[in-house]
């Protein structure tokens, strides 16, 4: 489509070139033939002085192109000083501006337009600023809230506080970082801007006699439309033809930008044949999970992300995953949740969790059954515009078929489970309400109202404060030996894991260099690989002078 | 001792401390942020400050930088008074390059669209950036946070976190500051690169003398930097001292509490 858009705008400003160097006397040379209908010499027939109609409309695309493009970069040019200028400007100043600027916008843009136009007097230059002023709100807005997000990033404030001046720091650090969506912005604006040139001219705003732009030409064509209507074919296909060239261009740079747009669906694929491995993983009968020789592939780059991964998870059992990121453990964990990320694909010779193959197309009841998930960041896993009640009773109510109340009731149950004061008036609560810490426990009490069989625990305690971690890691830990939840915990600190787990699994660029069975005695001296050895001292552990015996002491 | 010349205010303290806080207080609105905070830091040493989330150390740092005024108290930075530093003199800029802060995120503190090269050299000439007149100063400090001296023409998005932290490390260094503040600079890491973070800044820290506010939330990552550490909770310090003496005998509960929650930790336990 970009594609597409690019080769249609050059034809645009081809003839924008060269069509008032050949047609420039034929448009305007006044012939015998008035009002003529669609004749081989006058294949869009001629006007009123008998002007060839498509000489005119070939020869104003100079005219209405420029006068556009102009239009759009003032529009452009003003607009991205003010937004940026908003954010630089301090506080009271950027409060007020933006006021305005959602004032301005707040009126469609072709009514300013013609006020403007009004007041400045008809022309094609007075059109051109009138549709710049309308237009410069969209632009001012668009970078106002792009500029908002960038004026906060640490390399703008490092950047002021280095004492770089304001005007460097728009130019070097905010104005380049938004260049996509205003790349967007720009190619629509000036799809509009052709329509509202267009509109200008049409209502005798615009262009005025003898010059002429294909606003203008419609305007003559429309009085005899009745009469004569070929004469409105050709400016109308021109400003159709323009404006879509701009709009799949626009289209085209936002689908490009777009991740999402390029990347190709999920897939799992069960292993042509079993690799030999399978046969010397030994399956225990009370496994929960069984995976067996996964591997995941990045469909466009085919970079092995997982490679030839198996393990089990018995009923009751915690197992941990460590490993740095890009190891492979959260990946891991995806096609456990069948939640694999677009633009991958993973294969298996078997992936089974509580009897069902999570290669066949489970209903979302029985997936809801099996596995339930806690992600790393309890602010991100909320939705901020509903009430925990709302949100949290959707998957008991949608998926799992409880009534509203039984729902609300359940959760009320387990929001005092994990220790939540008040646990009914919390339901009626909007995430922002609630700390980090109580967020992530309202995640625990939505994972365990499903009364799943299998936790998978992405890093629930990374974004966490410490004495907030504790009690997260407490709370999961009695979830399995209360409810006898399988857990698979994932965590790039082994000292978070070991406090919690029966069995470790650490991982490297995709592949489990060790499985530590033996969490109790866990020392340097007792892991072999010295990756985990690496992991082990890395990890942060404080000394306290003297603890050996204080600490015993404290614990008798 | 006017506030109204370009020099900056200097105020009268004892010449080996770096840095002074006293009883400073800071409100956003009706909420109280800071109370009655004091601390000090001698040249060449490192503190760490420690708390949870809302407990008032990243304001505390921001007081230091100059971003956040103090509704109450005395601050003085390496001479400098800095609640008598007002936003447009050329003083503050003058004072804002003495101070330097790391941030915390490693992927917001480099500009996307800045080469490295051209990051560090906005740093040493905030005006023009050019990479070229100051290649020589930036290659030096690129190898001496541990990287190589081709990565100026690269890019952030080539870098991974750890790397990135390196080069903000840097930045702070390069204009030889007289104090550094480390804002949970190693939150966002891995453990492994964290443990290569925590290596590099002691190191630069015996070779450079340079005097460092490390805030953290972890207080084993503390222990690991710092000569002196700093407890808060809900805006005041509760406790502070030399790290054996606070770690082997606190005296405050939540300074208590907070060694028990660390995982490895001999008091730590998963009973609720």
């Amino acid at each position: 489509m970009l594609y597409v858009g690019y080769v249609m705008f050059a034809v645009v400003l081809l003839v924008a070139v060269i069509a008032p160097i050949y047609y420039g006397d034929s448009a305007t040379a006044m012939t015998s033939t008035r009002n003529s209908g669609p004749t081989g010499a006058f294949p869009m027939g001629t006007d009123g002085l008998g002007r060839d109609m498509l000489a005119r409309t070939l020869v104003a695309t100079r005219v209405t192109v420029l006068a556009a493009i102009s239009a759009t970069l003032l529009a452009a040019l003003a607009g991205i000083s003010i937004g940026v200028g908003v954010w630089l400007a301090p506080r009271r100043v950027r409060e007020a501006s933006l006021r305005v600027i959602e004032f301005w916008v707040s009126y469609p843009a072709m009514l300013v337009a013609i006020v403007v136009a009004a007041i400045l007097g008809r022309g094609i230059l007075p059109a051109v600023l009138a549709i710049a002023v309308a237009n410069t709100a969209g632009f001012a807005r668009l970078t106002a809230n792009l500029a908002a997000g960038i004026a906060s990033r640490d390399y703008v404030v490092t950047a002021r506080l280095m004492g770089v001046p304001v005007g460097r720091v728009a130019a070097r650090h905010v104005v380049p970082n938004m260049a996509e969506p205003l790349l967007i912005l720009i190619a629509q604006a000036f799809a509009g801007t052709l329509v509202e040139l267009a509109g200008l001219s049409f209502i005798g705003l615009g262009a005025q006699s003898p010059a002429f732009d294909w606003g203008s030409l419609l305007n003559e064509g429309v009085k005899k439309i009745y009469t004569n209507p070929i004469l409105v074919v050709a400016p109308a296909t021109a400003l159709i033809f323009a404006s879509m060239a701009a709009l799949f261009i626009g289209d085209g740079l936002a689908a490009a930008a777009n991740p999402r747009s390029n990347t190709s669906r999920a897939r799992m694929l069960r292993a042509p044949v079993p690799a030999p491995a399978s046969a010397a993983t030994p399956v225990h009968s009370d496994a929960l999970l069984v995976v067996d020789d996964l591997s995941v592939r990045h469909n466009d780059s085919g970079k092995e992300l997982v490679s030839h991964v198996s393990f089990t998870i018995d009923r009751g059992e915690v197992l941990g995953i460590v490993g740095e990121s890009g190891s492979g453990k959260s990946v891991t964990a995806s096609v456990v949740a069948k939640l694999l990320a677009e633009g991958l694909t993973a294969s298996a010779g078997r992936l089974s969790l509580a009897g069902a193959d999570l290669f066949d197309n489970l209903s979302r009841k029985d997936l809801a059954r099996r596995v339930a998930l806690v992600y790393q960041d309890p602010g991100t896993a909320l939705n901020p515009a509903l009430t925990l009640g709302s949100q949290l009773s959707d998957v008991l109510v949608k998926v799992l078929g409880q009534k509203r109340t039984e729902a609300r009731r359940n959760l009320v149950e387990r929001f005092s489970e994990v220790l939540l004061t008040d646990p009914e008036g919390r339901l009626r609560q909007y995430p922002h309400q609630l700390s980090g810490g109580m967020k992530q426990r309202a995640m625990i009490a939505s994972a365990m109202s499903t009364n799943a069989q299998l936790l998978v625990a992405d890093e629930p305690t990374t974004a966490l404060d410490v004495t907030v971690q504790r009690e997260v890691l407490s709370l999961i830990k009695r979830m399995n030996k209360e409810m006898g939840t399988s857990v698979l915990f994932i965590s790039h600190d082994l000292g978070v894991v070991r406090a919690l787990c029966d069995r470790v699994l650490v991982m490297k660029e995709g592949e489990i260099v060790e499985r530590i069975d033996d969490m109790a005695h866990l020392s340097p001296e007792s892991v072999k690989h010295p990756y985990t050895r690496q992991l082990l001292a890395a990890t942060p552990v404080v000394h306290v002078p003297g603890a050996v015996t204080a600490g015993s002491e404290a614990l008798r | 001792m006017s506030a109204t010349t370009g020099a900056p205010p200097v105020a009268d303290t004892d010449t080996d401390e770096m840095v002074t806080v006293r009883d400073l207080d800071v409100s956003f609105g009706a909420t109280r942020v800071l109370h009655g905070v004091s601390m000090s830091i001698a040249a060449g040493k490192t503190v760490g400050v420690v708390g949870e989330s809302g407990s008032g150390k990243s304001t505390l740092a921001k007081v230091l930088v100059g971003t956040v005024r103090p509704e109450n108290g005395q601050v003085t930075v390496d001479t400098i008074d800095v609640t008598r530093i007002s936003h447009s003199q050329r003083g503050a800029f003058a004072y804002r390059r003495r101070v330097q802060m790391i941030p915390q995120d490693p992927f917001s503190s480099l500009s996307p669209r800045r080469t490295i090269g051209q990051t560090l050299a906005e740093a040493l000439d905030p005006l023009h950036a050019r990479v070229r007149r100051y290649s020589e100063t930036i290659a030096f400090w690129l190898e001496r946070v541990g990287l190589s001296a081709d990565m100026m023409a690269r890019y952030p998005h080539e870098f991974s976190g750890g790397q990135r932290q390196r080069v903000a490390i840097a930045r702070s260094l390069i204009v030889e500051p007289s104090f550094v503040i480390a804002d949970e600079i190693t939150s966002a890491l891995d453990v492994s690169v964290q443990a290569q973070i925590l290596e590099l800044l002691a190191e630069i820290k015996d070779s450079l003398g340079v005097t460092m506010m490390f805030i953290s939330h972890n207080l084993a990552v503390v222990q690991n930097v710092s000569d002196e550490v700093v407890v808060m909770y809900r805006g005041e310090v509760v406790e502070s001292g030399p790290v054996a003496e606070i770690y082997a005998d606190p005296k405050h509960w939540y300074t208590r509490t907070l060694l028990d929650a660390d995982p490895g930790a001999p008091g730590f336990t998963l009973d609720l």
